[in-house]
């Protein structure tokens, strides 16, 4: 068992987790402010 | 004899590995057929897989479409425009707090990875059998072919096969972690009206955030964003009917039997197949682990709280999971509907799955 490249597995696991968090963090923050935005034109 | 050798010899030149792909291939045509589980690429796989181990056969023409379609990438990327164009994203754009499930239960993913890892497989097989936890076909294969994976066949077989598979495979783990009370959790749902604006504006942002973060998915997410605004644009009404039907069935056709050309008896009858099969199957199991768990993880402090179950229709398999969890909360309570709630989760879990693909490749090709 390759114990350093499972290391560096979980170090992929935890970039790439907090990776799609940010990501979907900032899109759901732009789809807020676009839902606030439009809401207030009508 | 002679004569009987001149008309039928070939059938000696049968392996007993070609033999169990061509049950492999039965086998798939009868679920695509009897059980109805994504049919539509069930079935010419399974076709393909018959087709492709018969003896010294010639699959020159499949071999053409694998390469012209698939090694270049081009048939998940149009299929992504079909079902961008299928997917209707007013569910998550009215209540963006179900973007969070999509991107939890996309945890399977690199758990996975670390597994496939520590059983053996190198970097690039170990991330591409990870994806099939993305519950996502088009990325899957997107993937596997990135990483020129050697168990494309398995990969694909795996992927699809699971998508049709979960109303089977999430009730089982999603009873196991959630108690009756947490499953009966009612949550208030009021359709907010989206505008026009914000549903045009949405894919083209998703396309630039998503795509600066992780540009070797770049494609995969603006093909699909692409499809997603042909739809929502309101002008090109045409071509978005077209998308949906006949570019996604056309494309749907030659995906499933040029994946085929992969199924070869002496590239899937092996040991690491079946270890394929269940690291997918591991995969699946902890992206519903980790979309239930995140839901309660909220409802640790948030005041309205989050039916768990919702987290497990984070996956990417569209709309099997939000199905389930919608009969799943009705099960418990006749009068509990989780649908729109689901559907949101779902589309996010769409979302994130090609986020997913894109940061394992970029991920991991740092590395090789």
């Amino acid at each position: 068992m390759n114990t350093a490249l499972i290391m560096a597995c979980l170090g992929i696991m935890a970039k790439g987790m907090v990776g799609i968090f940010i990501v979907i963090l900032v899109i759901w923050g732009l789809v807020a402010l676009l839902n606030k935005i439009t809401s207030a034109k009508k | 004899m002679s004569f009987f050798y001149d008309l039928f010899g070939n059938v000696l030149n049968f392996t007993w590995q070609q033999g169990v792909m061509i049950l492999i291939g039965c086998a798939l045509i009868w679920c695509a057929i009897k059980r109805e589980m994504e049919p539509t690429l069930l079935l010419p796989m399974g076709f393909g897989a018959i087709l492709v181990n018969l003896p010294m056969v010639h699959t020159e023409a499949i071999e053409t479409l694998f390469n012209a379609g698939i090694a270049s990438e081009l048939f998940p990327l149009l299929l992504f425009i079909g079902i961008g164009a299928m997917i209707d994203f007013g569910p998550l754009l009215s209540n963006p707090k179900m973007f969070l499930f999509g991107a939890a239960a996309q945890f399977g993913i690199f758990f996975t990875l670390v597994i496939a890892v520590a059983l053996g497989f190198d970097l690039k097989d170990a991330a591409s059998t990870a994806i099939i936890a993305a519950a996502d076909g088009p990325t899957s294969i997107y993937v596997a072919n990135y990483f020129q994976s050697t168990y494309q066949g398995a990969i694909m077989v795996a992927a699809y096969s699971y998508m049709a598979l979960v109303p089977i495979i999430q009730p089982p783990i999603i009873k196991a972690i959630t108690t009756k009370k947490e499953r009966m959790i009612r949550m208030e749902y009021s359709a907010a009206n989206v505008s026009k604006t914000t549903r045009i504006l949405f894919p083209i942002f998703v396309t630039i955030i998503a795509g600066t973060v992780a540009p070797k998915s770049a494609e995969l997410i603006g093909f699909l964003m692409f499809g997603n605004l042909i739809r929502e644009c309101g002008v090109l009404e045409n071509l978005s009917k077209s998308a949906q039907s006949e570019l996604a069935n056309l494309i749907t056709i030659l995906l499933g039997i040029s994946v085929s050309f992969r199924m070869k008896a002496e590239l899937f009858v092996t040991w690491q197949t079946l270890l394929i099969l269940g690291l997918g199957l591991f995969g699946f199991v902890f992206d519903t682990v980790g979309g239930v768990l995140f839901a309660k993880f909220l409802n640790l402090f948030s005041k309205k709280k989050v039916n768990p179950m919702i987290g497990a229709a984070g996956i990417s398999a569209f709309p099997m999971a939000s199905r389930m969890v919608h009969k799943m909360g009705r099960e418990e309570d006749p009068n509990n509907f989780l649908l729109m709630h689901a559907a949101g989760a779902n589309v996010s879990g769409q979302i994130a799955s090609v986020i997913a693909g894109g940061l394992i490749i970029t991920l991991v090709e740092q590395m090789l």
